[in-house]
C-alpha cells in the first residue's frame, strides 16, 4: 500500500514531480561543477603558476660563490664543483616525481664569438631544449621548452643533438645576428636557429645544447646547476618547520607532503653531493597567490552550497504545499501523521536520488567544459564524490522538505480538504 | 437620513472620487504582505538572499584583479632600469624614479662590484636602501635587517665617513657567509685597493645569486667603492597599461637608463589573473542563477496560492489588465525591497569575504547596485506573470470552489 501510494503520486502529478526534481537536478549540478572547479583549481593555478619558471634548484654542494653581476659570470668558469649530467634521469626516481613538470640543467661557459670581425666575450649557457630522459618507467621530455614557457622565440628552437644555438635578443642587436645565420663560437662555426626574448639576463646570452657547453669547457658530463619545475603545496607552518627536529611519524608525514622544502630534500638525496634550495621569489609568492586563489573559490563554493540548498529547499516546500488536500484526505481516511510524513520523505528520497544522479552527471559534464575552455585541459571528478553528493542531495532535500511536511501533517482535515488555510 | 450626515457622505464619496487608485493598490499590497506575514517574509527572505549572493558574486569578479595584482606584487620588481652599457645611473635617478612611481609602487636602487676577500677570492658586494628592499623582495628570508638594528648609520648620514676605521653592518648571503665569516666575526673586503671593515648584521636566503653576495648600506657602498648605483629596480602596481604607462614615462625621464620589463613575471601574472576572473566568473554565473531560481520557485508558490484571492477580485470585476498590474507592482516592490537590502548584505559578505581571505577589504562596488537592481525586479516580475497567465485562463469559481 505505501509502495503504490508512492508510486502513484509520481505517475499521476508528473508535473509538480518535474518540478521538485529539476530543482534538485540544477542544485546538484551547481554544487558538483563548483566542488569540481574547487578540488582542482590548486592544480591548475599552480600549472599555471609553473610557466613564471622553476621553483627549486639544485647546485653541488662544495661549490664556489657565484661571481655574477648582471648575468655576466665574472669567475674562471671550470672554477668549483659539477654536478654529474648522468644523474639527471634519478631526478624521475624521487618520491614526488608525478608532481615534476619539468626540469633544465644549465652549465654556463665564457667564450669569445666573433661576428664580421667583431669579437665579444659572452656567457654561453649550455642546457636541455626538449629532451627525452628516461629513468625505469617513466619517461619525461624536459628541458627550457617546457621550465620557462613564457620565453619567446624569433625562429626555431634548436634540437638537443645538434650544434645549433639561441642567440639573446640583447646580445643579436648588438652584434646583427638574425635567425638562419652563422656565427663562430670559440673558433667554430655555429648555426644560429632563433632569437631568444625572455625579459632577463638571457637575453645577453648565447643559449647552446649542453654537450656543446661541455665541448667548449673539456668537462664531459658537467652541470652545474638544475633547475627544476615542482608542483607544490603552499607552505603552511607544519611545511616551515625544520625536519631534523622531528620525530618519525611526523617527519614521514612532512617527506610525504609535497611541500617544496621536502621535494628538494628527495633531489638532494637522489643526485649525490649536491644541494637543493627552493627559489624563494618563486616557491613563496607562488604559495601565498594560490592560498588566496583557492580561499576566493572555496568560499564562493560555499556560497554555490548554500543557494542550491536553498532553491531546493524551496522547490520542495512549495511542492508539499500544495497537496495540503491529499494529505487532509489521508489524515480524515484516519492516516497517522507518521505515515503521512513517511510517505513524504520516501517520496523526497526518490527525488533526491533521482535528481541527485542525474545532476552528478550533468555536474560533471559541467566542470568538464569549466576546466576545457578556461584551463584547457580536463577537470574531472572522482567517482568518490558521487555518494556524498548524494548524501548531500537528500540531506538537504530533507531539511527543505521537514518544515513544509510538518506544516501539512499538523493541518486540521477539515480545513485542508475544504481547500481553506 | 439628516442632511449633514448625507452630506458627509456625499463628501466621503467626492473624497474617494478624487482618492488616486494607487492608495487602494498600495493598502491592497500592504494588507496582502501583512495578512500572509509567514509567506511573504519567505519570498522576501529569498530575494533577499539571492539578491546578496549575486551582489557579493558581482563584487568579488570586479575586484578579484585588483587584489590578485597586490599578491603579484610580491614578485618584486616588474620593471627594471639599467645604466646603458653598465653605466652608473645619474645621481638623481632614483630621485625622479620616485617621482614618477609615487603611490603606484616602490623602488630599489642596487649597486654591485667584484670584490676580494682577505684570502682573495672574489665576492660581489652590493650596496642598496635596506628599507626599499624590505619592502621590494619580501620573499628575501633574513635574519636581521641591518638598517633596522643600526640606527646610526642614518643618523651619521651628513657627516664624513671613514670606511676604513668603522664597521658597517652588512647582510650577507646565506652562501657567502660561509666563505666570509664562518664564526659570524667581522671581516675584511677589498676593492681597488680600498678596504672596507664589514660586520655581518643579519643573513639572507633567496636560493638565488643573492645567496652569494654581501649588501651593504648605500652610503657605506658609495663611499668605500666611489661606485653608484646603476640598477634600479620598480615594483609598479596597477593593470598592465598602467605599468606600461609608468615604463614609458621612466624611460623619458632617465634617457640615460634602459628600462625592461621582467615580462616571466608580468605575462605570468596576467595569465593567472586572466584564468582566475574567468572561473571567479563562471562560479558566479552557476551562484546567481541557482539563486535566481530559487527565488522564481519560491515566488511563483507564494502567487499559486493566493489564487482565491485571484478568483474574489476577478469575480468583483477586477480587469485582466489591472490584475496583472497589481501582482506585477507586488512583485517589483518585492524585488526593489529585497534587492536593496540583498545589496547592503552582499556587500558586508564581499567586505568578509575581502577580510578573510586577502586581508583587505573589497571595495563596494556601487556600479553593481543597478543591475542587481534590474536582474532582482525582472526575476520577481516573471515568476509573478507566469502562474498569472495559467490562472487567467481558469474561472474564478472553479478556484474559489478549492478545485
Amino acid at each position: 500500500m505505501f509502495a503504490r501510494l508512492v508510486y502513484e503520486s509520481f505517475r499521476r502529478q508528473k508535473r509538480r514531480k518535474l518540478l521538485a526534481g529539476a530543482a534538485i537536478t540544477l542544485g546538484v549540478t551547481v554544487a558538483t561543477a563548483m566542488i569540481g572547479v574547487a578540488t582542482d583549481i590548486g592544480d591548475k593555478m599552480n600549472r599555471e603558476l609553473r610557466q613564471i619558471g622553476a621553483n627549486l634548484v639544485v647546485t653541488p654542494q662544495e661549490d664556489s660563490l657565484d661571481v655574477e653581476i648582471g648575468g655576466v659570470n665574472l669567475k674562471p668558469p671550470t672554477d668549483g664543483a659539477f654536478l654529474n649530467e648522468a644523474d639527471l634521469p634519478k631526478i624521475l626516481g624521487i618520491f614526488w616525481h608525478n608532481n615534476i613538470t619539468a626540469f633544465a640543467p644549465m652549465l654556463p661557459v665564457n667564450v669569445a664569438i666573433e661576428k664580421d670581425g667583431s669579437r665579444k666575450n659572452v656567457t654561453l649557457v649550455g642546457t636541455y631544449f626538449a629532451k627525452r630522459l628516461s629513468y625505469g618507467t617513466d619517461a619525461i621530455t624536459t628541458g627550457v621548452k617546457t621550465t620557462y614557457p613564457l620565453w619567446k622565440i624569433a625562429g626555431a628552437w634548436p634540437v638537443d643533438d645538434s650544434q645549433t644555438v639561441l642567440i639573446g635578443e640583447r646580445l643579436a642587436k648588438q652584434i646583427g645576428v638574425k635567425a638562419g645565420d652563422q656565427i663562430s663560437v670559440g673558433g667554430r662555426e655555429e648555426p644560429v636557429s632563433g632569437i631568444l626574448a625572455t625579459g632577463g639576463a638571457e637575453d645577453d646570452q648565447i643559449l647552446a645544447t649542453l654537450n656543446l657547453a661541455q665541448e667548449i669547457l673539456a668537462k664531459p658530463g658537467a652541470v652545474k646547476r638544475v633547475y627544476v619545475s615542482a608542483l607544490t603545496k603552499p607552505e603552511d607552518a607544519f611545511g616551515r618547520r625544520d625536519p631534523k627536529s622531528m620525530s618519525g611519524a611526523i617527519y614521514d608525514r612532512w617527506y610525504c607532503t609535497p611541500y617544496p622544502a621536502a621535494i628538494a630534500l628527495q633531489l638532494t638525496e637522489v643526485i649525490p653531493h649536491s644541494r637543493a634550495e627552493q627559489i624563494r621569489q618563486v616557491a613563496q609568492n607562488e604559495g601565498t597567490v594560490l592560498t588566496r586563489i583557492e580561499g576566493l573559490i572555496f568560499l564562493i563554493t560555499l556560497a554555490a552550497l548554500f543557494a542550491s540548498a536553498l532553491a531546493v529547499s524551496a522547490a520542495m516546500a512549495t511542492a508539499i504545499f500544495e497537496r495540503r488536500a491529499e494529505v487532509g484526505l489521508m489524515k480524515a481516511l484516519g492516516a497517522g501523521k507518521v505515515v503521512v510524513a513517511s510517505i513524504f520523505f520516501a517520496e523526497a528520497t526518490l527525488l533526491a536520488l533521482i535528481g541527485g544522479l542525474i545532476g552528478f552527471g550533468a555536474g560533471a559534464l559541467l566542470a568538464h567544459q569549466i576546466g576545457r575552455s578556461i584551463f584547457n585541459s580536463q577537470i574531472s571528478i572522482q567517482p568518490v564524490l558521487l555518494p556524498v553528493i548524494l548524501a548531500i542531495a537528500v540531506i538537504v532535500t530533507f531539511a527543505g522538505s521537514a518544515m513544509a511536511i510538518r506544516r501539512a501533517v499538523r493541518l486540521d482535515p477539515v480545513f485542508a480538504l475544504r481547500g481553506e488555510l | 437620513m439628516s442632511g449633514p450626515v448625507s452630506d458627509s457622505g456625499r463628501e466621503l464619496a467626492a473624497k474617494r472620487e478624487k482618492a488616486p487608485h494607487t492608495s487602494m493598490l498600495l493598502r491592497m499590497m500592504v494588507r496582502a504582505a501583512i495578512l500572509r506575514r509567514g509567506r511573504a517574509a519567505s519570498a522576501l527572505f529569498a530575494m533577499v538572499v539571492a539578491a546578496a549572493v549575486a551582489t557579493a558574486m558581482l563584487n568579488l569578479y570586479v575586484d578579484v584583479q585588483a587584489k590578485l595584482r597586490t599578491e603579484f606584487r610580491n614578485y618584486g620588481a616588474n620593471i627594471i632600469l639599467v645604466g646603458r652599457d653598465g653605466a652608473s645611473l645619474p645621481s638623481d635617478a632614483l630621485a625622479r624614479v620616485d617621482s614618477i612611481v609615487a603611490g603606484h609602487g616602490i623602488a630599489a636602487p642596487f649597486g654591485m662590484v667584484v670584490a676580494r676577500t682577505s684570502d682573495g677570492q672574489p665576492i660581489v658586494v652590493a650596496g642598496t636602501d635596506f628599507e626599499r628592499v624590505r619592502q621590494l623582495d619580501r620573499w628575501w628570508k633574513v635574519s636581521a635587517w641591518p638598517s633596522l638594528d643600526n640606527t646610526q648609520s642614518s643618523q651619521n648620514q651628513g657627516e664624513v665617513r671613514h670606511p676604513s676605521s668603522e664597521l658597517s653592518p652588512a647582510l650577507v648571503g646565506a652562501r657567502a657567509l660561509a666563505v666570509v665569516s664562518p664564526t659570524n666575526r667581522p671581516f675584511v673586503l677589498s676593492f681597488q685597493g680600498q678596504t672596507m671593515k664589514v660586520t655581518p648584521a643579519g643573513t639572507v636566503e633567496t636560493g638565488a645569486a643573492e645567496d652569494s653576495r654581501v649588501y651593504l648600506s648605500l652610503n657605506d657602498f658609495v663611499a668605500w667603492t666611489g661606485v653608484r648605483p646603476e640598477t634600479i629596480e620598480v615594483a609598479a602596481s596597477g593593470p598592465p597599461d598602467e605599468v606600461t604607462a609608468i615604463m614609458n614615462q621612466l624611460a623619458r625621464a632617465i634617457p640615460a637608463a634602459e628600462v625592461r620589463p621582467v615580462r616571466q613575471i608580468m605575462e605570468g601574472e596576467a595569465l593567472v589573473l586572466g584564468k582566475t576572473r574567468s572561473t571567479v566568473l563562471a562560479a558566479a554565473a552557476l551562484v546567481i542563477l541557482t539563486a535566481a531560481l530559487c527565488v522564481l520557485s519560491t515566488l511563483m508558490g507564494w502567487v499559486f496560492d493566493r489564487r482565491r484571492d485571484f478568483a474574489i477580485m476577478k469575480a468583483l470585476g477586477a480587469s485582466g489588465r489591472l490584475l496583472n498590474g497589481f501582482f506585477a507592482a507586488e512583485a517589483a516592490a518585492l524585488g526593489a525591497i529585497g534587492a536593496v537590502i540583498g545589496f547592503l548584505l552582499g556587500i558586508g559578505i564581499a567586505a568578509w569575504i575581502g577580510r578573510v581571505n586577502f586581508h583587505a577589504p573589497v571595495v563596494p562596488r556601487f556600479s553593481v547596485l543597478p543591475v542587481v537592481l534590474a536582474g532582482s525586479i525582472a526575476v520577481t516580475l516573471l515568476s509573478a506573470i507566469l502562474p498569472i497567465s495559467l490562472l487567467r485562463r481558469v474561472q474564478p469559481a472553479v478556484i474559489l470552489r478549492g478545485e
